[in-house]
């Protein structure tokens, strides 16, 4: 039911963990619903110098953590910020019709990083300009 | 890499044994059992001797045997061809019924019937109290599985179906999952209907029977020329039928050495994994639980990727989360125990068969404990302490 590469970025996740006093961190999702994302970024000059991310959740959640990180690293922030959860899943090949709602929210969690970036960099302003599409609240969003 | 199968309750490999028993009523002995001449007489041979094969597993008479397609449809064909007579009244279920019951249950709910879901407790087992009281003036029915797929559990049946007699209903049990498994007798249990499954004893997909007591009155579901005492037409499955028959027969002939060696291979597994990784939980009852049944929960992560992992080791085995149940909601078996749905989602099912062995198991409590440790680094929910 996964494409190779969903089980690949499953299998052999890229840039796994939490770095350490970032400069912008977003989760999403909610324990009970089976899914929580959080992403961490550092930015240097307006671009992702680094992300890591931790994720509980099914394959699908996981490999679409795993992607977003290795779509965003050395981008933009406006760049970033113009990925979405459906552009994970097709970079993965695809996902199970299933799994695109429930466990797709790698985008999202990403988002919601660069908004706490700028927030914390005193850049509020320019969260409605950079972060067209934040992540409403949803039922997932709890935390 | 070698592939170990723990996943027997999903689904068992025809014995070759039946297979053997099944072949010649493909291309050689194809007749229709309906039909008078050599052909169809051996096919009607064929199906009775099987038919007599079932009733002997159960303690059952041979009258009281209707093949089905399946446990599903023996499930079906018990709650709604019963109730069916009646004007709609009241029945009951367990709250960790199959959903082969659940949703025959709800289907009758909404043609007027009313239902009342039995909870359980922490292990599994049906709360006598409320069982009783649920009984009303106009209970026709209770249904209550035997053993539980997910957690394993085993039912008080007996006690069950007399508490359902005294208050004059019916009782039915959904056995698909025990029937070859431990050791069954219609008459000692009292119950009035029982439903099994081939394909979870070694016998064929596609084939089932439903036990139903002699004097118990059902309406066919399934109309047509009248087959299986009219109860359930359509040409009888023949090569399914036999094997069916066959592999029963072979169940309950190996059940003496199989049922302590897979309960020890089941507790061995349980000690192993529950020793050798924290925060973890048996689930279902401790001992009154099907020989081959291990489930548990891990905390901090989710039971699809725990599964996932486990396929690529070669470890075929099942998990009641939401992902692996393919809603968004965890096994309603395991909400039913009382856990949140936090730890629910971390749930994983070990069901062993009669082809695993030890070295099979000792792999297995190798090979987890690092699986979790990969997952729990990877969760935002763990925090070493």
């Amino acid at each position: 039911m996964y494409t190779d590469l969903v089980m690949d970025h499953f299998s052999n996740p890229r840039n796994v963990g939490e770095i350490e006093d970032a400069d912008g961190v977003g989760q999403i999702g909610n324990p009970v619903c089976g899914d929580v994302m959080r992403i961490s970024i550092d930015v240097d000059d307006d671009r992702i110098a680094d992300v890591k991310f931790k994720t509980f959740g099914c394959g699908a959640a996981v490999a679409t953590s795993s992607m977003v990180t290795e779509m965003v690293k050395g981008q933009t922030l406006a760049a970033a910020a113009a990925i979405s959860n459906k552009a994970v899943a097709e970079a993965l090949g695809g996902l199970p019709p299933n799994k695109m709602h429930c466990s797709n929210l790698a985008a999202d969690a990403l988002h919601l990083a660069i908004q706490d970036y700028l927030i914390k960099a005193g850049r509020e302003a320019e969260v409605p300009q950079i972060l067209k599409a934040l992540p409403k609240a949803h039922e997932h969003s709890s935390l | 890499m070698k592939s170990v199968y723990f996943d027997h309750a999903a689904t068992t490999p025809v014995d070759p044994r039946v297979l053997e028993q099944m072949l010649p009523y493909f291309c050689e002995r194809y007749g229709n059992p309906s039909e008078l001449h050599r052909l169809g007489r051996e096919a009607r041979t064929a199906v009775e001797r099987a038919r007599s094969q079932v009733a002997a597993g159960l303690g059952a008479g041979e009258k009281e045997i209707v093949f089905t397609a399946g446990g599903t449809e023996a499930d079906n064909l018990a709650l709604i061809g019963y109730l069916q007579r009646f004007e709609p009244g009241h029945f009951i279920i367990g709250a960790i019924e199959h959903p082969a019951v659940m949703e025959a249950a709800r289907a009758l709910n909404r043609l007027g019937w009313a239902v009342d879901f039995i909870p359980v407790d922490g292990d599994g087992v049906i709360d006598m109290e409320a069982y009783e009281q649920a009984f009303r003036d106009d209970t026709r029915l209770a249904s209550v599985m035997y053993a539980n797929n997910v957690v394993g559990t085993i039912q008080p049946i007996a006690a069950l179906a007399r508490i359902a007699h005294e208050k004059g209903a019916v009782f039915h049990t959904d056995a698909v999952q025990c029937v070859g498994s431990v050791p069954i007798d219609v008459g000692a249990l009292g119950v009035d209907m029982l439903s099994l499954s081939g394909h979870k004893l070694y016998g064929p997909k596609g084939i089932g029977a439903l036990y139903v007591k002699r004097g118990t009155r059902l309406t066919p579901m399934v109309h047509g020329g009248g087959h299986e005492r009219r109860l359930r037409s359509g040409t009888e499955n023949v090569p399914g039928i036999v094997g069916l028959g066959a592999a029963l027969e072979l169940a309950q002939a190996e059940m003496a050495e199989t049922r302590p060696r897979l309960e020890a291979l089941r507790d061995h597994l349980a000690h192993g994994v529950l020793e050798s990784v924290p925060d973890t939980r048996y689930l279902g009852h401790p001992t009154e639980r099907l020989p081959g049944n291990v489930a548990f929960t891990v905390r901090y992560i989710e039971g699809e990727s725990m599964l996932l992992q486990l396929d690529t080791h070669g470890f075929m085995v099942s998990s009641g989360s939401a992902c692996a149940s393919g809603s968004l909601e965890p096994s309603h078996v395991i909400l039913a125990l009382g856990l949140g749905a936090e730890e629910a989602h971390g749930s994983l099912r070990l069901s062993l068969g009669r082809e695993n062995t030890q070295a099979e198991a000792d792999a297995f409590i190798e090979v987890f404990p690092p699986i979790v440790d990969k997952l729990r680094q990877m969760s935002p929910l763990y925090v070493k302490g």
